[in-house]
C-alpha cells in the first residue's frame, strides 16, 4: 500500500478522528458518567499540528486535490491555535449550560477538520464540500442551546443565508466549469490567464458569483447580516469558535482562488473586492458604535476586521498575502481571547452581555478586567501589542499596492473602532458597578483561564517580537504564487 | 560592550512599575507603594542627570546610539540615541515625574498601585519618543503613551473626567493614525529608491522627495503634532483634558505630553521634508499666532484657575511653534528653551493649583481671595512661579520667549509684533487672577483656616522654584548643549530645499506640475540665508 498519496490529509485526518473517537466516547458513556473528551480533542489538534510541521516545506499533495503548501500550513497551524483555544473557554458553558459534551466537542472537531480542508483544497468542488461541512458544524453548534429562542432563530437565519452562500458558490463553480472545462485551480489558472486580454461574459460572472459566496463566508458588506444575529445567539464560546476559525478557513480560500487561479483577471474584481472592502471597514465600525450588546458590537467588529483582511487581499502583493496570514493569527487570538472572557462571564440564567454589565469589573475581577483590556485594545490596533503590527501591515501592503485611499479608510475607521472598545473599558475601569453586587460567580476554570493567559501572552509576543512569525508568513505565501 | 543607557532609561520605569506588583494592593499599603514608585522615579531622575553629564556638548551627533535589528523584513530597527535637542526634554520628563509622584501621595484616594504603575509605564512610553531614532519605533511609544494617559485622566480624573479621557485618545489617535500612514509612505519612498524598506530616521533625512508629496507627508505629521501641541484649531481636547485631569495628570500632560508635539515638528516633520516645511511654515506661523492671541483672550475670562492655566498653555506652546517656524538659530533655540520652561512653569502652576484645590475641593477663582495672609509661604512659591510663566527677566520664560521674538522679528516682523502682544497679555491673565485669589480680605470664611505648605509639599514645590531661578539666570548651561544640535538641523533644512530646486528643475520637463509646486522655493533660501 503506497502512502504518499494521504500524506497532505493527515493534518484533517487526525482532527476527523478525534472527532470519530469523541462521538464514540459520548454514545458508549453511561448516564451520569463524564469523560474527558475535550483532551481527546486535545490530542488531534497536537497530531494535526505535529503533522503540520512534519510537512513544512514539502509541498505534499494528495489526489491532486488538496496541496500542503506552506500557505494552507500556516492556515492549518492557525486553525489548531483557533481550536485549542475554543476547547478551553468551551468548558464553563458546557458545564453551566448542561449542554451535551460530546456532540458540542465532535462538532468543532468536524467543523475544524472541515477549515483545514478548506485552507488547502486545490480544486473548486473540494473547497466546496469543505465549506459545507464546516458550515453544516457550525449552524448546529449555533442553535446547540435547543431551549433557546434566540439561539434557534440565529441558527436558523445562519443556515438561511448559508444556504444561499453556498448556492451562489455553487454556481459560481458551475459556470467557472463551463467556462474552463475544470474545476482544479492550476487548470483554471492556466486557461485564465491565456485568455486573460478579452474574459467572456460568462467568465466575469462566475467570479461574481465566486466573489459573493465568499463574500458571504467573510461577512463582508453587504452580505455581513446574518453575522450580528448568529454571533449574538450562539454561545459566547461558540461565537468565539466560528468568528475566527470561519474566517479563517474562508480567507484562505479565498485568496487561494482570487490570487492564483483567478489572479489573470485582477483588473475586473480588484474595483470591486475594494469597494467592498471600503463599505465593511466603514459599516462594520460605525455600526459598531452604537451596539449596547458585548457580542454584537464584537461581531461588528469581527465584520470591520474582515474588512481590513480584504484591503489586504484586494493589494494582492506579497505583503498583502503575508499579511493576511499575520492578521488571521493575531485577530484570532485576541478575538478568541474576548469572546472566552464574555463566555466566563456569563452567569446562570443571566447572559451578562450587556456592555453596562461590565461596569465595575476592574473592582471585582482585576485580571479578568485586565486581560480584557489587553484583548480590545489589541484589536483596536494599540502598541506594543499584536494588533498593531497585524494592521500596520495591512496597511503596508495597501500602500505598496498603491491603495492608499483604502489605507486611509482603514486608518480613521481604526480610530472610531477605538471608541467602541474603549466604551467597554470605560465600563470596567472608569464606572462604578452595581453596588453591593460582591462577585457570587464561580472561580475561573482551570483551562479557560490558562487559554486566557496564553492568549495575552501571543499578542504581546506578536506586538513586541513580530519579526520571525512576520518572517514566516512571508516565506509561507512565496511558495505557491 | 558600553553599558546601554538610553535602552536602561526607557526600560527602568516600566520594570519598576512592574515590581509593584509584589507590594499589596490595599488601603494600608498605599504609603509603601508612594515611597517605592517615588524611589524608583528618582533613580531614572538620577540616571538621566548621569546621561546629561557624560554627553558631549560639543558634538552634533546623536550619542549613546545603540541599534539592533528588530523587525529586519522591513528594516526596521529598534535605534536610540539622543542629540541637543532630545537630551534636556528627557531630564524634564525624569524631572517632572517623581514631583507628580509625590503631589499625588495625597490626593490619590483609591487604587494607588495602579495609579504608580501608569505613572511610570507613561514615564517609559515618553522617554522613548524621546529618544527614539526609528519611525516605527517612535510611533510604537508614541501610540503607547496615549494608554496611560488615558487611564489616568478615566479613573483618577475629575467629575467629567470619562469624556475628557475618551476626548483625548480620539483626538490624539485621529491625527497619529494619518502620520503611521505617511511613515509606511516614507519607508516605501525609501524602498522604491534604494530597494529596500528603512524606518530609519538618519537614512530617511537623506531621501529627497519630489515636492507633492513632501507636502502631503508634511501635513499628515504636522497634523498629529499639531494636535498633540495643541496648535489652534485644534485645541479643543486640551481643556477637557487639563480640568479633568488629576494633579499628577495634568502636570504631565502639560510639561511633557504637549512637547511631543513641538519635539515632533524639530525633530521628524521640517528635517524630512524641508522643502514642504520651508513652504508651509508661514502658515503654522500664522496659526500659532491666532493661538498665542486666542489662547490669552480665552484664558483670561476663565473662572476655572485649571482651565486659565490650561488654555495659557495653548498660548505658550503658540510661541514654540512660532519659533519653530522661523528656521532659524534663535527661533528655534528659543523654541526648544521655552519647551523646558513651559514645563516647569506651568508644571509648577498645576502643583499649585492641585495643592489649593486638595484643600478647598474647587478651583474656581471666586472661591479663593486674601490667601496671602492665610497661607504666605505657598503664595510665594506660587507667586514666583507665576513671574516664571509670564517671562519677567530673571526667571527661566523670559529667555525663551524673547529669543524667540529675537529670531521671528528677523524672520517676518509682522508675527512677532503680534506675538509680542501674547507677552502683555499673558501678564494680565496671570496677575489678574493671582490677584483675585491671593490678595485683598479674606472674603470666604472657609479660607481662613487653611494650613501653610507641608514637609511633602516643600519638597514638591522647591525644585521648581529653584529651576525657574536657575533657567533665568544660567540659560547658557541649558543652552550650550542643544546648539551645534540646532545648527545641524537647521542646515540640514536649508540645504533640503535648494537641492529640491536643483533636482525640480532637472525633472523639469517629466512632470508638468513640479516647476510650479517649486516656484516658492528659490525664494524662501535666500530669506533664511539673510536671517542668519
Amino acid at each position: 500500500l503506497n502512502f504518499a498519496p494521504f500524506t497532505a490529509i493527515v493534518p484533517m485526518a487526525c482532527v476527523t478522528a478525534a472527532a470519530l473517537a469523541a462521538m464514540t466516547a459520548e454514545a458508549f458513556r453511561s448516564p451520569g458518567e463524564r469523560m474527558p473528551i475535550g483532551p481527546l480533542g486535545a490530542i488531534g489538534f497536537i497530531g494535526a499540528a505535529l503533522a503540520a510541521l512534519l510537512l513544512w516545506d514539502r509541498s505534499a499533495s494528495s489526489f491532486g486535490y488538496v496541496v500542503a503548501d506552506n500557505f494552507g500550513l500556516f492556515v492549518t497551524l492557525v486553525l489548531v491555535v483557533i481550536g485549542m483555544l475554543s476547547l478551553a473557554i468551551s468548558e464553563a458553558t458546557l458545564d453551566r449550560e448542561h449542554l451535551p459534551r460530546g456532540e458540542y466537542y465532535a462538532l468543532m472537531l468536524f467543523a475544524t477538520a472541515g477549515m483545514m480542508l478548506m485552507a488547502t483544497a486545490s480544486d473548486l468542488l473540494v473547497i466546496f464540500l469543505a465549506l459545507e461541512v464546516l458550515s453544516l458544524a457550525v449552524y448546529v453548534l449555533t442553535g446547540i442551546r435547543r431551549d433557546s429562542a434566540a439561539a434557534v432563530e440565529a441558527a436558523f437565519k445562519y443556515f438561511l443565508l448559508g444556504a444561499f452562500a453556498s448556492a451562489f458558490f455553487l454556481y459560481g463553480i458551475a459556470f467557472t466549469y463551463g467556462v474552463t472545462g475544470s474545476t482544479r485551480l492550476d487548470r483554471i489558472g492556466s486557461l485564465v490567464a491565456a485568455q486573460s486580454m478579452s474574459p467572456t461574459m460568462m467568465q466575469l460572472l462566475a467570479v461574481g458569483l465566486l466573489l459573493i459566496g465568499f463574500a458571504f463566508k467573510v461577512s463582508a458588506v453587504p452580505f455581513h447580516m446574518w453575522t450580528p444575529d448568529a454571533y449574538e445567539g450562539a454561545p459566547p464560546a461558540v461565537t468565539g469558535f466560528m468568528s475566527t476559525g470561519v474566517k479563517a478557513a474562508a480567507f484562505a480560500a479565498f485568496v487561494r482562488v482570487f490570487l492564483s487561479a483567478l489572479d489573470p483577471l485582477q483588473p475586473h474584481w480588484a474595483p470591486l473586492v475594494a469597494l467592498i472592502a471600503a463599505a465593511t471597514m466603514i459599516v462594520g465600525t460605525v455600526v459598531g458604535v452604537v451596539q449596547d450588546n458585548v457580542k454584537r458590537m464584537l461581531a461588528y467588529s469581527s465584520i470591520a476586521h474582515g474588512g481590513y483582511l480584504l484591503v489586504a487581499l484586494v493589494a494582492a502583493n506579497d505583503t498583502g498575502k503575508g499579511a493576511v496570514l499575520f492578521y488571521l493569527l493575531s485577530y484570532a487570538v485576541a478575538n478568541l481571547g474576548a469572546f472566552g472572557i464574555v463566555a466566563i462571564l456569563e452567569g446562570e440564567g443571566r447572559s451578562n452581555d450587556r456592555v453596562a454589565d461590565y461596569a465595575g469589573l476592574w473592582q471585582r475581577r482585576p485580571a479578568i478586567a485586565a486581560l480584557m483590556a489587553i484583548f480590545l485594545l489589541s484589536l483596536g490596533g494599540f502598541p506594543p501589542l499584536g494588533g498593531f503590527i497585524a494592521k500596520w501591515y495591512v496597511f503596508t501592503a495597501a500602500i505598496q499596492g498603491g491603495y492608499t485611499w483604502l489605507a486611509i479608510i482603514g486608518v480613521l475607521t481604526s480610530v472610531v473602532s477605538v471608541f467602541f472598545y474603549l466604551r467597554i473599558v470605560v465600563m470596567m475601569y472608569m464606572t462604578a458597578g452595581p453596588a453591593g453586587l460582591q462577585d457570587s460567580r464561580s472561580a475561573v476554570p482551570g483551562m479557560a483561564g490558562a487559554a486566557l493567559l496564553v492568549s495575552a501572552a501571543i499578542v504581546f509576543y506578536l506586538g513586541l517580537l513580530p519579526s520571525r512569525l512576520l518572517d514566516i508568513a512571508a516565506a509561507s505565501v512565496r511558495t505557491i504564487f | 560592550m558600553t553599558f546601554p543607557i538610553l535602552t536602561s532609561l526607557v526600560a527602568l520605569p516600566t520594570a519598576g512599575a512592574l515590581l509593584l506588583l509584589l507590594i499589596r494592593d490595599d488601603e494600608h499599603d498605599a504609603p509603601l507603594v508612594g515611597r517605592a514608585a517615588l524611589v524608583i522615579s528618582l533613580l531614572v531622575f538620577a540616571e538621566s542627570l548621569l546621561l546629561w553629564a557624560r554627553f558631549d556638548p560639543t558634538s552634533a551627533d546623536f550619542q549613546f546610539v545603540e541599534r539592533y535589528s528588530w523587525i529586519p523584513a522591513f528594516g526596521i530597527t529598534y535605534a536610540v540615541g539622543v542629540d541637543g535637542i532630545s537630551l534636556l526634554l528627557i531630564v524634564l520628563t525624569a524631572f517632572l515625574t517623581p514631583l507628580a509622584l509625590l503631589a499625588s501621595w495625597e490626593s490619590v484616594h483609591k487604587k494607588m498601585r495602579a495609579f504608580c504603575m501608569c505613572m511610570l509605564i507613561l514615564e517609559s512610553a515618553m522617554i522613548g519618543v524621546f529618544v527614539s531614532l526609528d519611525l516605527f519605533l517612535f510611533y510604537v511609544f508614541w501610540d503607547a503613551m496615549l494608554i496611560p494617559m488615558y487611564l489616568l485622566i478615566g479613573i483618577w480624573g475629575y467629575e467629567r473626567r470619562i469624556y475628557a479621557a475618551v476626548k483625548f485618545i480620539l483626538y490624539t489617535m485621529a491625527g497619529s493614525v494619518l502620520m503611521l500612514l505617511a511613515i509606511i509612505g516614507l519607508a516605501y519612498q525609501h524602498r522604491l529608491v534604494n530597494g529596500a524598506y528603512s524606518f530609519d530616521l538618519l537614512r530617511l533625512y537623506d531621501l529627497s522627495l519630489p515636492a507633492s508629496l513632501q507636502v502631503w507627508l508634511f501635513l499628515a505629521f504636522a497634523l498629529a503634532f499639531a494636535i498633540k501641541v495643541p496648535l489652534f484649531p485644534f485645541h479643543t481636547w486640551l481643556p477637557d483634558a487639563h480640568v479633568e485631569a488629576p494633579t499628577a495628570g495634568s502636570v504631565i500632560l502639560a510639561g511633557v505630553l504637549l512637547k511631543m508635539g513641538t519635539y515632533g515638528l524639530v525633530r521628524f516633520a521640517f528635517p524630512l521634508f524641508p522643502a514642504a516645511a520651508i513652504l508651509i511654515a508661514p502658515y503654522l506661523a500664522l496659526l500659532a499666532v491666532v493661538g498665542i492671541v486666542y489662547g490669552a483672550l480665552v484664558a483670561m475670562v476663565q473662572p476655572d484657575m485649571k482651565k486659565l492655566v490650561a488654555y495659557s498653555s495653548v498660548s505658550h506652546l503658540g510661541f514654540v511653534v512660532l519659533g519653530i517656524a522661523t528656521m532659524n538659530m534663535q527661533g528655534v533655540q528659543g523654541a526648544v528653551y521655552q519647551m523646558l520652561n513651559h514645563g516647569v512653569s506651568t508644571g509648577g502652576l498645576f502643583l499649585v493649583v492641585g495643592m489649593l484645590s486638595d484643600r478647598r475641593h474647587t478651583r474656581l477663582i471666586g472661591e479663593f481671595g486674601g490667601l496671602k495672609a492665610v497661607m504666605p509661604r505657598l503664595v510665594a512659591a506660587f507667586l514666583l512661579i507665576t513671574l516664571a510663566s509670564i517671562g519677567l527677566p530673571g526667571l527661566n520664560g523670559f529667555v525663551g520667549e524673547f529669543l524667540i521674538l529675537l529670531g521671528a522679528f528677523r524672520w517676518d516682523p509682522r508675527f512677532a509684533a503680534v506675538a509680542a502682544t501674547g507677552v502683555i497679555l499673558s501678564a494680565v491673565y496671570m496677575l489678574w487672577m493671582f490677584q483675585r485669589v491671593n490678595y485683598g480680605p479674606v472674603t470666604n470664611a472657609k479660607n481662613a483656616s487653611l494650613a501653610d505648605l507641608k514637609p511633602r509639599e516643600w519638597a514638591v514645590l522647591v525644585p521648581i522654584v529653584a529651576l525657574c531661578v536657575v533657567m533665568g539666570v544660567f540659560p547658557n548651561a541649558f543652552l550650550r548643549p542643544m546648539e551645534p544640535s540646532i545648527d545641524r538641523m537647521l542646515s540640514h533644512v536649508q540645504e533640503g530645499s535648494p537641492v529640491f530646486a536643483r533636482a525640480a528643475d532637472a525633472a523639469a520637463p517629466a512632470t508638468s506640475e513640479a516647476p510650479e509646486a517649486s516656484a516658492p522655493i528659490p525664494v524662501e533660501p535666500q530669506e533664511a540665508e539673510a536671517a542668519r
